[in-house]
């Protein structure tokens, strides 16, 4: 194994681990806050991409810049990805809040199904080319390769990553989203709206999820309605692995799961790569089941 | 003269069982009124159903005048009620200055917050010290003192005490009544419930002894003091 080629996979593992880590972040929050893991996060990181392409193909046709065609996309897809998030929360998991853990993780599969079958509806079975608006074209920086398109993926990633953490730790809102994740109830005697932080919680999650989705089908050139599929388990995994209920967690959870899966390439032929992805989760929840970051569960008062 | 605070028939209901079975009380402006009582009289019962943390199962509650059964806690806030519940609820992950700040959530005022809550810091000189501290490591009183601080930041006008001296040893109690004290002289109504009674009638105006879910005794604080029946069941003989 030369040194270039490992240098090549912890570029290529970044890249892909910043989308893991933002999609990771949404399953993260809304758990943070609900103890509830929204299986329909990765469907709702998937309606990004067929939405951005849309979008895009859209205001291109009009004529618009290709860059700013890009920056509309993105808003698009947020505030779809958004206002899908904070509907599903509001229909399908509030009114299940006091019901036993069970029914809303049964209820989150359903919405899973339920919105992949809508995709199918709306957008089709068919893939959708994603135009290259950033260049996909490879630049050689020393001994790796990488396109602007995966620069701007990951440097967009670690700015969106700061603004959450500030966000979250620096501004009343944030503030008030912990201290409703901590305790519901005297979150509401401080004149906390609770439901107004879990919809802003669900939005916050689904418009960073929705980045995510048009960030892959940038990458990869193309969107479909099951990109949502693996996607979602593996940043399922990377939160878990990082600490379900933790940023940092779920942030560094995502880039430990990208870099093992392409590092991991090196020794092993490409179709087992998805296989690693389970291998360090199943070895994480035995030697540390509480995650890499996270805390032992949390005494309550 | 009407009453800040009027409770009418109030009643709670935890599935079929009644815990709270058709309550009168009230609170004047100004006055310190204390609620006794034994464990699980229905003490806390009725503060979470004054502060809309649980529904009434009947009866109302008239605040200022404006019927507020059932508004939930967190739309009293801005009309000025504020709860200090049973067992604190400091946010154990947010430091001092964060859980202070959440106490004036529903204001914008943002300087006159930071006036405030430096207030605060000098009416209470040990969470100064521990601002940054996350309020989960603070000791039991030092929680306590913060949940008041907190609670004192919405500004209310009536201020709700569920048992502030439970599990603090006598010195500390001692400090967290003598803060209560300078908060009822500074003119804010307070409504506060304690199983120590006699430390709650002797500082209160007017008290009522709740027993089984029903209001057993009610009068001048000192009187209730004096009472024999207040005597044996609540003061040790
Ligand atoms: N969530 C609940 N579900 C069922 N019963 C409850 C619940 N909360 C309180 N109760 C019952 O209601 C009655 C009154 O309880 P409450 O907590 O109001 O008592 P308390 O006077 O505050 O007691 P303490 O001094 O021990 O705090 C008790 O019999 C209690 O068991
Ligand atoms: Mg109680």
């Amino acid at each position: 194994m030369s040194i270039d080629v490992l240098l090549q996979q912890i570029v290529n593992g970044l890249v892909v681990g910043s989308v893991y880590a933002l999609v990771a972040l949404g399953y993260t929050m809304v758990y943070g806050i609900l103890q509830l893991i929204n299986f329909a996060h990765g469907e709702i990181v998937m309606i990004g991409g067929p939405t951005s392409v849309f979008a895009t193909k859209w205001l291109l046709s009009m004529g618009r810049p290709s860059l700013l065609a890009l920056l509309i996309a993105i808003l698009v897809a947020m505030v779809v990805c958004a206002v899908v998030g904070v509907a599903i929360e509001r229909v399908a998991y509030r009114p299940l809040r006091n019901a036993p853990r069970l029914a809303p993780l049964i209820t989150a599969i359903g919405v899973s199904i339920l919105l992949q079958q809508l995709a199918i509806l709306v957008f089709g079975r068919n893939y959708f080319t994603f135009p290259e608006l950033i260049s996909r074209d490879p630049i050689t920086i020393g001994v790796v390769t990488v396109t602007m398109n995966e620069i701007v993926i990951l440097l967009a990633s670690v700015a969106l990553m700061a603004a959450l953490l500030w966000l979250v730790h620096n501004t009343k809102i944030g503030t008030a989203m912990r201290a409703t994740a901590e305790n519901q109830k005297v979150a509401g005697l401080m004149g906390i709206d609770v439901n107004k932080i879990i919809a802003i919680t669900f939005a916050i999650g689904s418009g960073l999820g929705a980045i995510a989705g048009v960030m892959v089908a940038s990458n990869y050139g193309q969107a479909h309605y099951y990109m949502g599929f693996m996607l979602g388990l593996k940043a399922f995994t990377a939160a878990v692995m990082g600490g379900i209920g933790n940023l940092w967690g779920a942030m560094v959870g995502g880039l430990i799961l990208g870099l093992v899966e392409n590092v991991g390439l090196i020794f092993v032929r490409g179709d087992y790569k998805d296989i690693f992805a389970f291998v360090v989760l199943v070895l994480v929840l035995i030697f540390r089941p509480q995650g890499l970051i996270g805390e032992r569960v949390a005494e309550r008062a | 003269m009407t009453a800040m605070l009027d409770v009418k028939k109030l009643q709670v209901a935890y599935g079929g069982i009644k815990a709270i079975k058709g309550i009168d009380f009230h609170v004047n402006e100004g006055e310190l009124v204390t609620l006794i009582g034994a464990n699980g009289a229905g003490k806390s019962s009725t503060l979470r159903a004054l502060s809309g943390l649980i529904k009434p199962a009947g009866g109302t509650v008239t605040y200022k005048g404006r019927d507020i059964t059932g508004v939930p806690s967190h739309a009293l806030v801005g009309l000025g009620i504020a709860l200090c519940p049973e067992g604190r609820g400091v946010f154990a992950r947010l430091n001092v200055h964060e859980n202070l700040l959440m106490g004036a959530y529903s204001r914008d005022d943002k300087a006159q917050i930071l006036r405030e809550v430096d207030e605060i810091y000098t009416m209470i000189p040990r969470l100064k010290e521990r601002t940054l501290q996350m309020a989960g490591t603070l000791s039991g009183g030092e929680q306590q003192m913060l949940a008041i601080g907190r609670a004192m930041l919405a500004q209310p006008k009536l201020l709700m005490l569920d048992e502030p001296s439970m599990g603090l040893a006598p010195l500390m109690v001692d400090k967290i009544f003598e803060i209560i004290r300078l908060i009822a002289s500074r003119g804010t109504t307070i409504l506060l419930i304690e199983q120590n009674a006699q430390l709650a009638l002797e500082n209160a105006t007017r008290g009522y002894v709740l027993e089984s879910g029903e209001i057993t005794l009610q009068g001048d604080a000192k009187v209730l003091l004096a009472d024999p029946r207040v005597k044996e069941a609540y003061l040790g003989g």
